[in-house]
This record gives structure tokens, sequence and C-alpha cells, in this order.
């Protein structure tokens, strides 16, 4: 496999492309170890992944002596099905918003999934055994006549073909008003929070029998007394990934808000707020729109967050609330199509971000396909595309290039023929590993790392 | 790539001068007539025409939410926020008063105006009190009664702002006879022949924002004088429409009239019905808003030529 010349230091290998049954792809979570990545639709079903070990992948799929294995379907559930509300005579979609898994506690995983109103926790459990020789009933069940039991016997557990189930364990309902954007367990394992457009919603897990949640307060509230004074809501929220009491918001001005829970139990006010100064030069009527954050992440060490808004993807320090320490600019070339952009929603687009495993290179999404990568060390950034007629599998992915003036080269893509029905909107980084899923309307790339002596990744 | 619709360029040639149709813009402008003529000017640059475009097009984005599921109040806001953002830079340079003003004097207070009370359902449904989450409920059903009365009326309005026409998608053609506000041209005939001209513009891919600012407000100018000489400088169509019309009807059918409620995007208060395009930018400004829409009987006697007027081009 040749290595394009510009891709110095990233060499990816493109293993195999999952397409999933018409439905558009919402989102894409790995687990905690990365074995296990689900996917959420507009359908409101939910497809599982499992990433298949050495021993059980076949032998022709694993190249030289790797430890990649590839990704299959483990399970298919409906996670949520369209509801209505007849009292605003408006349907609520099924479509998942977030999924996030929890940490593993026993053989089960769980997974929270929601869609604009409902959070549930998911149980998928494996099944592979089954008791057999019960005396009184035979194999399906049935009871058996006594007067043909001779003898006594000790039911055994004998292997069964692997079955996966998947049970609904709680329903969190009727804890927003208004459409849930992100769901984040806590670190502590037994909380999590949801939030809506003007609220953050902190629920108990307690797995219990009981299917309705009953423990639930109101931590952020952003909706003024007078809704004509609405200028401002929360976009995205996540947990801090070690300290259980800390968590940031952002808003569609810009800003982030760390709050810390133990000031005070609404966290209105104890808060330390992340603002960029705004540039007075580049003031446009769009500014706002585009400086909109669409999603905040935590670095996995906890002192960095990432942001991303409409243009850019910011790297914050937690200790320097006066601006972003680093900038990278995703796709600039849009800045002069912000009207045109306007005019078919595009501006509205929220494109993820995520960290690699040592935060040392940050991706996110761009249209026609392409999303970039930008190493933090050197500050440089590649545009990768996801898209199937133009990688076959096994190769090496070309970095792309979008033309804006000065030196065409082969291969560059112009601005003007971009394509902004493909979106990449959706994506994740596997936990340790050089490996990401990306979400490409109704398919799921998978990428992984070919990690070899000269082209280490970091 | 784009949708059809014209691309305009922000850039800042607001000390453009007028090109072309400098009496049209007379004609259209009549309340400004007695305005100074740098605020004339500044009307009918480039500039301000592109933000009046951006204008229009916010407020429709604002009207034409999804019928069956919730709009994206995060959407809604950063609209709204442009919105104010675009009034309030009108009222520093003057123009918002001359646009207030000419609409004032064509406003009749007894014209039903279904169309102008179209904005987002609210998504809130506390908004009319309480903390917890509450169910829609009571204000927007009677609303939508209100409007569904109104719809079955019959009264159906159109208006003509000399707002430039808002670049029409396929989508937006249908229903904006009913948005029918800002810069919405009076009939579809119209629009789909000045949707041709937008396309011709927006394909020339033109640096020059002077001769893109001149196109757009040829068109503009010219699909005002249209219109213009007809609205004789009025800026509101008024028609009454006549018994079931099968193309209302038909545009009608699909259309739920309980989302013409008269709520902004951004409050459920019950306001009032009559509520003018500039309502809403009222409502929606921290700034003192332009007078009361005040009554003119002069304007019967052209209403009654533009409801015949109207009823020629809708073909009824």
């Amino acid at each position: 496999m040749g290595e394009d010349a510009e891709s110095t230091k990233i060499n990816h290998t493109f293993l195999r492309d999952y397409v999933t049954e018409a439905d558009v792809i919402s989102t894409v979570e790995f687990n905690q170890t990365g074995d296990l990545l689900a996917t959420g639709d507009k359908g409101g079903r939910v497809v599982i992944f499992q990433r298949e070990t050495e021993s059980k992948g076949e032998s022709e799929e694993v190249e030289e002596t790797g430890d990649s294995g590839e990704y299959n379907v483990y399970s298919t559930f409906q996670s949520h099905e369209p509801d209505f509300d007849y009292l605003k005579s408006l349907e609520i979609e099924e479509k998942i918003n977030k999924i996030r898994w929890l940490p593993q506690q026993n053989a089960a995983h769980f997974l929270l999934s929601t869609n604009d109103k409902t959070i549930k926790l998911w149980k998928v459990s494996e099944r592979d055994k089954r008791p057999e020789g019960y005396n009184l009933k035979d194999e399906e069940g049935r009871l058996k006549d006594t007067s043909t039991i001779t003898s006594l016997q000790v039911p055994v557990l004998k292997s069964t073909d692997l079955m996966v189930e998947v049970r609904p364990r709680r329903v969190f309902s009727n804890g927003h008003t208004y459409h849930v954007n992100s769901i984040s367990v806590n670190s502590d394992g037994e909380t999590y929070m949801s939030a809506d457009d003007l609220r953050i919603n902190m629920w108990h897990l307690g797995i219990t029998d009981r299917s309705f949640s009953l423990f639930l307060s109101d931590i952020v509230d952003i909706k003024p007394a007078n809704m004509e004074d609405l200028t401002e809501v929360i976009t995205a929220a996540e947990f801090h990934p070690h300290h259980c009491h800390l968590f940031v918001y952002s808003s569609s001005k810009g800003s982030l808000r760390l709050c810390d829970m133990r000031a005070s139990a609404l966290c209105d006010r104890h808060t330390k707020l992340f603002e960029e100064p705004e540039d007075p030069g580049s003031r446009s009527f769009f500014s706002e729109i585009i400086s909109s954050v669409s999603d905040v992440k935590f670095s996995h060490s906890g002192r960095y967050l990432l942001t991303r808004d409409y243009l850019t993807a910011k790297v914050w320090d937690l200790n320097m609330d006066k601006g972003p320490v680093e900038t990278y600019q995703v796709h600039e070339y849009l800045r002069s199509k912000l009207c045109s952009l306007y005019e078919n929603d595009c501006i509205f687009d929220k494109f993820e971000c995520v960290w690699n495993s040592s935060d040392s290179v940050i991706m996110t999404g761009a249209y026609n396909s392409f999303f970039r990568m930008f190493d933090r060390e050197t500050g440089r950034g590649v545009t990768l595309e996801a898209w199937r007629e133009s990688s076959k599998p096994r190769a090496v992915l070309r970095t792309r290039r979008v033309y804006n003036g000065g030196k065409r080269r082969r291969g560059d893509v112009g601005v003007d023929s971009l394509d902004f029905t493909k979106k990449i909107l959706h994506m994740a980084w596997h936990p340790s590993e050089n490996i990401i899923a990306i979400a490409a309307t109704n398919n799921l790339y998978i990428f992984q790392d070919r990690v070899s002596p000269e082209t280490q990744l970091q | 790539m784009f949708p059809k619709g014209t691309k305009r360029k922000f850039s800042d040639s607001a000390d453009e001068p007028a090109v072309s149709g400098d009496e049209e813009a007379a004609a259209v402008v009549p309340a400004a007539a007695a305005a100074p003529s740098a605020a004339v000017r500044a009307l009918t640059s480039a500039y301000s025409l592109q933000r009046q475009s951006l204008l229009d097009m916010s407020l429709i984005k604002l009207q034409l939410c999804h019928m069956l599921v919730e709009p994206n109040l995060c959407r809604s806001v950063l609209i709204a926020n442009t919105v104010r953002q675009i009034q309030e830079e009108m009222t520093q340079d003057g123009t918002w008063q001359i646009m207030t003003q000419a609409l004032a004097a064509a406003q009749c207070p007894t014209d039903r105006l279904v169309a102008t009370e179209v904005l987002c359902r609210q998504t809130d449904a506390a908004a009319a009190g309480g903390q917890s989450p509450k169910p829609f409920g009571v204000a927007g059903l009677e609303e939508g009664y209100h409007a569904e009365e109104v719809v079955m009326e019959g009264d159906v309005e159109a208006e003509v702002t000399m707002a430039a026409l808002a670049p029409a998608s396929p989508q937006m053609s249908s229903a904006s006879y009913l948005a029918g506000t800002f810069g919405m041209g009076p009939c579809w005939e119209e629009e789909e022949d000045d949707d041709g001209e937008c396309e011709e513009d927006e394909e020339e891919d033109s640096e020059e924002c002077v001769s893109e600012g001149e196109e757009a407000e040829q068109d503009h100018l010219s699909a005002e004088s249209r219109t213009g000489e007809q609205v004789f400088g009025t800026f509101e169509i008024k028609h009454p429409a006549p018994p079931p019309d099968p193309a209302l009807e038909e545009l009608f059918s699909d259309v739920d009239p309980s989302y013409y409620d008269l709520d902004t995007v951004l409050t459920g208060m019950q306001s009032a019905p009559k509520m003018g395009p500039y309502d809403l930018l009222e409502s929606l400004s921290s700034h003192g808003g332009p007078t009361a829409l005040s009554s003119s009987s002069s304007c019967r006697s052209d209403l009654n030529e533009l409801d015949h007027i109207m009823e020629i081009i809708v073909g009824s």
C-alpha cells in the first residue's frame, strides 16, 4: 500500500464499511473498552457492533499480526417509537439523539439512549448456555407424563448459540419540555444528566425493578421568566471525566459554563464562564449563529475542553476562561458563503467533535463526506473522506483538499462543488486505540490506523 | 449546489448610489418622499437591500416551521436574534422609521391578517406560567381555533412591501401565499418569474458586488414596479377571497390552521390577533417600537382596485 505524499504521519486502513438499512445514523458511541460500538438512527433503532477478538475472527480477515479485529453486528433493537403529543398536536420524533454507555459493572452492558423527550436505560446481556435435563419438564417445557420418569437426573448447563438479549430497564420520561440534546453519565456511575434547550436534569440510575425514575432534580434552568427575553439556549452538556461534581454546558452564543454542583443545588450562579471576546473586525449578521457551540467534550485528562462551532474547533484550558488556547479552522472557505448557508439552513448544522485517546489529536466533521483531524502538537490538519466510491476496503485513505483560490492540485475539490447534503455530523473515537467510527448519512465507516514502526500516530 | 435563491454577498457597499429605478424607488416609497434623501439612498443601496432580504428571509424562516414536529428552539432563537440585530441596525440608521411609517399609512385596522400572524408554534408549554413541564394546552388551542375560523371565512391576504422579494424555494412558494409577509410577491406567477430572474442572477459567479447589487436591485425594483404601480404605493393588498376557491383550498389542504397561531416564536402569550409583520419585530426588539398602526380610509378605493387585480392574478 503506497503512502500518499501528503499523509506523513497518518496512515489509515479502511477495513470495512457497514451499511445500515435505509436509516440515517444520528449518533455513534464506543463503550469504555471500545469492544462495543453503538449507533442510533432516525428510525429509533440502535445497532450495537462488537469487535471480534482474534480467536473469533476469521484468519483471512486479520492481516499481519496486528491486534485489529472487525466490528460485526452484535444486536439490533428498537429503542424509541414515534410518539405523539396530543395536547400540542405535534409528533415526537423517534430519532435517537444520543447514546451513552454506562461503565461496566458485571457481565451485562448498560446503555442510555434518548430521543427528544425520553431517555431509556437498556440492559444488554448475553446468553450462551441453557439448562437441560429437567426432571419434570421436557425440552419444550411441557410437563412430562410422570409415569415415564424412571430416574432422577441433575439438569446441566449446555452451550447454545450466543443470544443477545436487550431489555429496557428504566424509562426516564416527562423530564423535558424541550428537546434533549445531550446526556452524560457521571464518573460516580450512579447518576447522569440530560440537557435540553433550557434545562439540565440530573437523574439517579439506581438499577431497580421500577421502570420509572422517581429521583430527579433540576440543576440548571436558563428559562427566562418571560419567554420573549429568550436569546440563548443550551446546546450541549457533559460531566467532567473524573470530578463527579463538575460539568460543563455550552450555549448558542458560544459561551461555556463550568458548573460546580457542590456550591449550590441550582447551578445558575456558581459557574465559571468561558467566552472568547468577539473580534469586531469580522462582525456580521451571522457572527452569533456561527459562534453557537454545537458540541463540547472534555479531554480524557479532564484538563481541556473541545468545542465545535460552525467554522472552527477550539480547545480550551479549564484554567483559562478568557479564550480558547487553540483554534482550528475546519472549513474557513465557507465564511464567504454564510448567507447562502443561512438560506439553505446548513448554517444550523450541528457537528460533533472528538478527542483521540491521548488527547493529542482532535477530529470533527465537515461537508462533502469530509472530516478533519488536527494534530495538536503541530497544529496541522488533514482532510479525509468517508465515501465508499473513493475507497476500497483496506485501501489507505487519501487526504483531500478543498480548493479555494491559489494553486490547484489534481484531486482538489472546488468550494462550489461541495455537496452540502453529505454532512459528517456524528463520529466517535475508540477510547484507547486509533479506531474511528464515522457516520455518513446511513453508512457507518470504521477506520483503523495501521500502526507500523515508522508511522506512529502519536 | 445551493437551492435556488438569490446569491448575496454581504459586502459593505452602503455608500453605493442607487443605480436604476430611482423613480420606481420613489414610487415605492411614497411616505418617504419627504424623508431625507440620504435615507432614501440608504434604503435602495445594495447593502440595505441585502439586509432587508436577510430580514425577510429570517422572518420567513421563523414562520415556515415544520408542520408536524416541534420546531428546533435553538434555530428559532438564533434566527430571532438575527432579526433583532437587523432591526436594531435599521433603527440606528433611520430606515426603520421610514419603513414602519409607510406601513402605518397603508394599514387598515379592520384587516384580518391571517398570514402575518404566522410564526413558529411556541415550544414552551410553561410560558404561560408555571415551572414544571405543562402541556402546550389552552393558549395555543384557543388561538388555533381562532385562526381556523379566520381561514374558513376565507380572509386571505397577501402583502407586498417595499422589501426585496425573497428568494422563494419551491417549498416556499406554496406556503408563501399564506406567509404573505415581506417580500412575497402578490401572486404565484409573478413569483415564478422572479424565481427565474433570481436563478439567472445567482448562476453568474460574479465577484463584483456592484453588479450583483445592481441586478438584485433591478430585480427587486422591477418586480416592485410591476406590482408597485398597481399597489399605488401602498404596502398591502387586502384580498377577501371569494367562496372556496379550489386553488386556495388545495393550498390549505395540507396546512393545519392551528399552526398559524398568534404566538411569536418565543412567547406563548395571547397577543392581539392582528399582528402585522412589524409587530413581530416590535415584540422581539427591546427598543420602543414604531408607532402604532393607524387607520386610513383613503386606501379603501385603492384596495378595491387591488382586490380586483388580485382576483385576476389569482385566477379565481
